[in-house]
């Protein structure tokens, strides 16, 4: 008797959850602990910025829960497969490495729920063709085509490159090759060091003895810095080139004088004050920018946390059109309405770019979601 | 590659050599006296830099809390041990060394912070902080397993790398840290530039190996740990406590990591993990001197760097494969000429 009672009372409060979840339910996923947590955090902080600047769909309430992954690819894949199981989200967004972000795509696929990845990634269909995922960073070739580009433009014929002898490395190298081919510049050395490497004095020589003309750096962060320290200490007074991975305040810290002048590739946002009024990007950067002020109480200059932003922005503009189709938030029409919706996102401007996307394709950006920066007096300075 | 860029990374490979051979002197120390494969022995080195680092910001070291918590354990390892043995007059003594000692430079470094030091104090002082915690590692984890194989302590030692590593990451946070120069000095040698700090390194190299030379010839205590190396059972015989040479041999080895940490410090940035690698290339060293011969050691350990340093010039890609593959004609060699004579002493 007890028993039937207890299971009356279950079934109704399961019956009011499940009447509650008419409300778009989106899963997000970052990493607070770890060591991905020093992009993680920025995510985050990106991602209550987005809340503060929109919390609903038209008059449609949307659930927003969060979960960490510890910076550990399998807690990622486990905390996708639980959001889309026991919360039934709409959709998932996530996380703060790549190879974390790539373990969530199987499960977005699997689970057939539409996923917005904030980490550059390269995601394939399934087995059956269709694809959930999309990208929002600009993808590693063309932040380093960009830069490939205003090399020509600087008057530079041939340049050295220096990597991380890890993935990163490969992806700028690799990058730049087909880039350098059709400009017609000669990449004359292919050196790596490893984040841990205490010295590249080797690698600084053969690049030097190489006579270039101008020196393309493929670190990261803090230890990006090490070759431009080795350059200065060998005497080499040419340009420095670089990609957003090196848009890093640490790296301004250790390099100190020597990463002076260098120029990277950027997400307009990263120099939102400075761009005309005209860019695109301008308005809604600052907006961003008010938000993020608001929400986390402390300004903001760096371009991951706009990543979770625009990702919010996509999310908003393709709930608006599913909705239209008239799916019910929670069921699977509905994560089809929106995943078709994504994909077909039209000409949207968000801080880092306008995006596109084609059921194609992952990726949704173009060349307008990249400046060129130059480092003066330690801070980023638009360079048109 | 001509004579000059030859010299130039020479030079360099010298420099990282000199590094490899303080870590890998500590490795082979500890090894000769504990039988332990100290592997978190890199960590001490990356710790000392990055206590260093957070001095020079005025920032409080993480290493503080970590000594309190293991300085705190160990008391209450070593008191539970006494009071087993109803030998509750050493409890004193025992308080003194693993909480009082522990504590002093972490009290003195929780009460400086905020404040500017000079540089001489604030090495001193993270130096300080970072001696300890070696041998309060040994008194809680080591000591109570003491005679189990060398391959269990092995374990033993890799699992407490990741633990600290772990704990370096919530102390001291991924970012990685650089120290200001400790000279700004350059000199014109037959036009070379050879930088003061890569002087300093090598000089601090040979000045510790030459201390460490004079400690194990020429005094009671150094001949102590040499005869507890060659033999434990032998040196108890004759009245030597090899928990006490193994507490020395932490504590010297400690130095010799935490010397070396605040030497690379200013080269290179130093992260909460950069420990490992260190550590691993001057074993490389060190099993180039078959963990015994510390003459042996060093030279393997230059010779790491050097072949570091010229790999970097040809095949950088390919650096960090070429120093382990080291490793392959060495041991080949070493188990041709030696036939297994660690086996025996961990069966006894």
């Amino acid at each position: 008797m007890k028993n039937s009672i207890f299971a009356a009372v279950l079934a109704a409060s399961l019956g009011a959850a499940t009447a509650a979840q008419a409300e778009i339910t989106v899963g997000f996923i970052t990493s607070q602990s770890g060591p991905g947590s020093s992009i993680g955090v920025l995510y985050d902080r990106g991602m209550k910025a987005a809340l503060e600047y929109a919390s609903s769909v038209g008059a449609e309430k949307i659930k927003f829960i969060q979960l960490d992954d510890g910076s550990d690819p399998s807690a990622a894949t486990r905390n996708a497969r639980k959001l889309v199981e026991e919360n039934k989200v709409d959709l998932l967004i996530g996380t703060s490495t790549a190879a974390s972000t790539s373990a969530m795509v199987p499960i977005a696929n699997e689970l057939k729920v539409p996923m917005i990845a904030i980490s550059p990634i390269s995601v394939a269909a399934n087995d059956a063709g269709d694809r959930w995922a999309i990208v929002m960073p600009q993808p590693p070739t063309l932040m380093v085509k960009v830069v490939v580009d205003r090399m020509k433009r600087d008057g530079v014929k041939q340049f050295a490159y220096i990597g991380f002898s890890d993935a990163w490395g490969d992806l700028v190298y690799n990058g730049a090759q087909k880039p350098a081919e059709a400009d017609g510049l000669k990449m004359l050395t292919n050196e790596r060091y490893a984040r841990t490497d205490t010295s590249v004095t080797g690698q600084v020589l053969k690049m030097m003895a190489a006579k270039p003309d101008a020196v393309l750096l493929g670190g990261a962060a803090t230890q990006g810095a090490l070759p431009a320290l080795a350059l200065t200490e060998r005497g080499y007074k040419g340009p420095l080139y670089g990609t957003p991975a090196l848009l890093n305040t640490d790296f301004i810290r250790v390099g100190g004088k020597s990463v002076e002048g260098v120029q990277v590739s950027a997400g307009p946002v990263i120099v939102a004050e400075q761009l005309p009024d005209s860019h695109f990007s301008k308005k809604i950067s600052m907006d961003f920018r008010a938000a993020y002020q608001k929400a986390n109480g402390t300004p903001t200059s760096d371009g991951f946390s706009a990543y979770s932003f625009d990702a919010w922005l996509v999310f908003l503009d393709a709930a608006k059109r599913a909705m239209a189709t008239g799916a019910k938030p929670g069921t699977p029409e509905f994560r089809v309405a929106l995943k078709n919706a994504i994909f077909s996102t039209k000409d949207l401007v968000g801080t880092h770019a306008i995006y596109n996307y084609k059921p194609s394709d992952s990726y949704g950006v173009d060349e307008r979601s990249l400046v060129m920066v130059r480092l003066v007096n330690g801070q980023w300075k638009f360079e048109p | 590659m001509n004579g000059e860029i030859a010299a130039i990374l020479a030079m360099d490979g010298i420099a990282s050599g000199a590094i490899y051979v303080l870590i890998g002197l500590g490795l082979v120390l500890i090894f000769a006296v504990t039988r332990v494969i100290f592997v978190p022995f890199g960590d001490i080195a990356a710790f000392t830099a990055l206590s260093l680092a957070s001095l020079e910001t005025g920032g409080r070291p993480g290493t503080v809390g970590l000594v309190a918590v293991l300085a705190v354990l160990a008391t209450a390892v070593e008191a539970i041990a006494l009071a087993r043995n109803r030998a509750f007059h050493r409890l004193p003594r025992a308080l003194l060394f693993y909480l009082v000692l522990p504590l002093i430079p972490a009290a003195a470094v929780w009460f400086a912070a905020g404040t500017t030091l000079s540089m001489p104090l604030r090495i001193v002082l993270s130096l300080a902080l970072v001696l300890p915690i070696a041998p309060l590692l040994d008194r809680i984890v080591f000591r109570p397993i003491a005679d189990a194989s060398v391959l269990l302590l092995l374990t033993v030692a890799v699992a407490l790398h990741f633990a600290l590593s772990g704990l370096g990451l919530m102390f001291f946070g991924p970012e990685g840290v650089r120290t200001k120069p400790l000279t700004d000095a350059v000199f014109d040698v037959a036009g070379l530039i050879v930088n003061g700090q890569m002087l300093l390194i090598l000089a601090a190299s040979i000045v510790f190996c030459g201390l460490l030379f004079l400690y194990f010839e020429f005094t009671i205590q150094g001949k102590a740990l040499r005869a507890t190396a060659v033999n434990r059972v032998g040196a108890r015989l004759v009245g030597i406590r090899p928990t006490s040479t193994g507490t020395i041999a932490y504590l010297l080895a400690s130095l010799l990591a935490g010397i070396s940490g605040v030497l690379i410090a200013p080269v290179t940035t130093i992260f909460y993990d950069s420990g490992f690698l260190l550590g691993l290339k001057a074993f490389v060293g060190a099993i180039i001197g078959a963990m015994v011969s510390y003459p042996v050691t060093a030279l393997g350990a230059v010779m790491v760097g050097l072949l570091e340093s010229f790999t970097s010039f040809w095949l950088s890609a390919y650096k960090e494969v070429l120093v382990f593959s080291l490793l392959i004609p060495v041991l080949l060699w070493r188990s041709l000429s030696f036939a297994g004579t660690e086996e025996e002493e961990a069966e006894e």
